[in-house]
Parts: C-alpha cells; sequence; structure tokens
C-alpha cells in the first residue's frame, strides 16, 4: 500500500519518540492497543501547574501509520491545555495523514492515546 | 454452525484438527472442477461457491484466533470488524516490554538461546489466554463470552508477537 508523503516524512523523521519519567509528577501516561493489528502504543505528556501540556513523547510498535498518527499527535498537544487536546478528534489526523480507510484504526489508536493520557493526570491529580 | 456442521464437526473451540482436515480433503475431493466438467453452466458454478466456501470455513476453523471469533459471532458477539482500542495498562505495559525486547533481540549475545526464550515466553502468554477458551466459548451468558472476547483481543497481541518473532527469526538465521 501506498504511504503518503506526510506519513512517510514522520516514519522517516518521527518527532518526540522517547519516555518521560514515570514517576515525575506533571507526566501522566496514556497506553492502548490495537487488537485489529497487534500494534501497541505509549504516549506520554508533560503537564505544567497552570494545565497546559508542555512536551509529549511517544513509543510505537505498529504500522506507519501508527508510528506517523502518535508521531503527528505529539506535536498538535504541545501548547495544548488538556481541554484542548482532549477534542483532538482521529478524522483530524487521518485527514492531515491523509491515511486509507483501512488505516482508519491507526489514528483511532492515537485519539485513544491521547485521551488515556488526559484520563491518566486526572486521576492522578484528582486527589 | 455452519462452518463445523460443514466438516461434521461438534462446533467447540476444542477441535480435531487431523479429523478437520480429512473431512476437508473429501469435501473438497467431492466438489472438484473436473468432476464437473461435463456438467451445466449452473452445476459448475454451485461447485466453485462450494469450494470457496469450503476453503473459507477450513481457514476459518483452523486459525485458533480465527475459529474462536467466528464462535464467538455465532453467540451474537462479533468483534471481528471491532477498531475500537484495547485499555488495558498492565497488559499494554508488558506487551510493550515485550516489544522492546523483540527489537533487542538481534544483539543478543546468543541470538539463538535469545529466540528460544523468547518463545517459551509467547507460549506461557498463549497458554494464559486460550487456556480458558473453550469453556467461556461453550458458555451462553453474555459475562462468559465477554470474558472470552477480551481474552481473544489480547490472544491477538500475543500472535502479533509470535509473527514479529518469526520475521526477526527469518532475518537473523537465513
Amino acid at each position: 500500500m501506498a504511504y503518503s508523503n506526510k506519513v512517510i516524512d514522520h516514519v522517516e523523521n518521527p518527532r518526540n519518540v522517547g519516555s518521560f519519567d514515570k514517576n515525575d509528577p506533571s507526566v501522566a501516561t496514556g497506553m492502548v492497543g490495537a487488537p485489529a493489528c497487534g500494534d501497541v502504543m505509549k504516549l506520554q505528556i508533560k503537564v505544567s501547574e497552570s494545565g497546559v501540556i508542555e512536551d509529549a513523547k511517544f513509543k510505537t510498535y505498529g504500522c506507519g501509520s501508527a508510528i506517523a498518527s502518535s508521531s503527528l499527535v505529539t506535536e498538535w498537544v504541545k501548547g495544548k491545555t488538556l481541554d484542548q487536546a482532549s477534542e483532538i478528534k482521529n478524522t483530524d489526523i487521518s485527514a492531515e495523514l491523509e491515511l486509507p480507510p483501512v488505516k482508519i484504526h491507526c489514528s483511532i489508536l492515537a485519539e485513544d492515546a491521547i485521551k488515556a493520557a488526559i484520563a491518566d493526570y486526572k486521576s492522578k491529580h484528582a486527589k | 454452525m455452519r462452518y463445523f456442521e460443514l466438516f461434521g464437526l461438534t462446533p467447540s473451540y476444542q477441535i480435531d484438527l487431523a479429523l478437520l482436515n480429512t473431512h476437508y480433503l473429501e469435501l473438497q475431493r467431492a466438489v472438484h472442477p473436473d468432476k464437473f466438467a461435463g456438467k451445466s453452466e449452473r452445476e459448475k458454478l454451485l461447485a466453485v461457491q462450494k469450494t470457496a466456501e469450503i476453503n473459507d470455513a477450513l481457514a476459518t476453523l483452523k486459525h485458533p484466533v480465527k475459529r474462536a471469533e467466528y464462535i464467538l459471532s455465532e453467540k451474537g458477539v462479533d468483534i471481528r470488524a471491532e477498531q475500537q482500542t484495547l485499555q488495558d495498562p498492565a497488559f499494554l505495559m508488558e506487551q510493550m516490554e515485550l516489544r522492546e525486547a523483540l527489537a533487542e533481540l538481534p544483539s543478543a549475545r546468543d541470538p539463538e538461546a535469545a529466540v528460544e526464550e523468547f518463545e517459551d515466553q509467547i507460549k506461557v502468554l498463549d497458554r494464559k489466554y486460550s487456556q480458558s477458551l473453550a469453556q467461556l466459548l461453550s458458555a451462553n451468558d453474555i459475562e462468559s463470552l465477554n470474558t472470552a472476547a477480551d481474552n481473544i483481543r489480547k490472544l491477538k497481541f500475543v500472535y502479533k508477537l509470535r509473527d514479529e518473532l518469526s520475521r526477526i527469526e527469518d532475518t537473523l538465521f537465513d
């Protein structure tokens, strides 16, 4: 299958690959997986005291579309508040990366990863 | 359940693969195109359709995950085309670590031993998620079927690990 140039760019030059210290209280982690293809995605955000995402990192084991989706999302969430970041939709991701219908689940994975990270942050800071 | 009936088997997650194969070969012979050489176009077409169905049924029943998904869908829980994500942090963390270990496997001091060790880990996980499937899939209550669905989803990640491992093996030892 032919990947779009945007996907290829993210696969060849992935942004923000890596991990933060998960014990850092300002760090939250979202872990999601896609049973359909066995892809696993970890997305971490570093949140300032005012609730703004200062930095994001990801690690994805999966196809090019899954890597590109998570790489793109780490770029998008930086500078956003948690509420703004939770508004990112998989359709925005798949449109930006021109994903074919069979790869839509990769963008769903990335949307759910950011949502899971935000939920993790909120549960960490609920007390 | 039609696929099981085709091969004269009792619908169950636990099946006799040798028997499945024997019955498959018998059926396949019965509908072989050669036997329909002098028949009408309609009969030829039906034979071709039957062959396709038999092949689909075989592929489904032979593969443990596909077999489990088929039984589950026949019971009204169809997870075959679902796009929803799995969100079980402990399970996914383990998967992440296994994928990391897999990526480092080619640079192990003794790759052959490392492959074997990894195969053992996969076997343990395979057993963990498939051992209760026969029982869960024979039940009809939604709770058992949902638990079966969860196990099948996790089993798919285990099979993915296995695919990745054999891909690495191919590059290492060929």
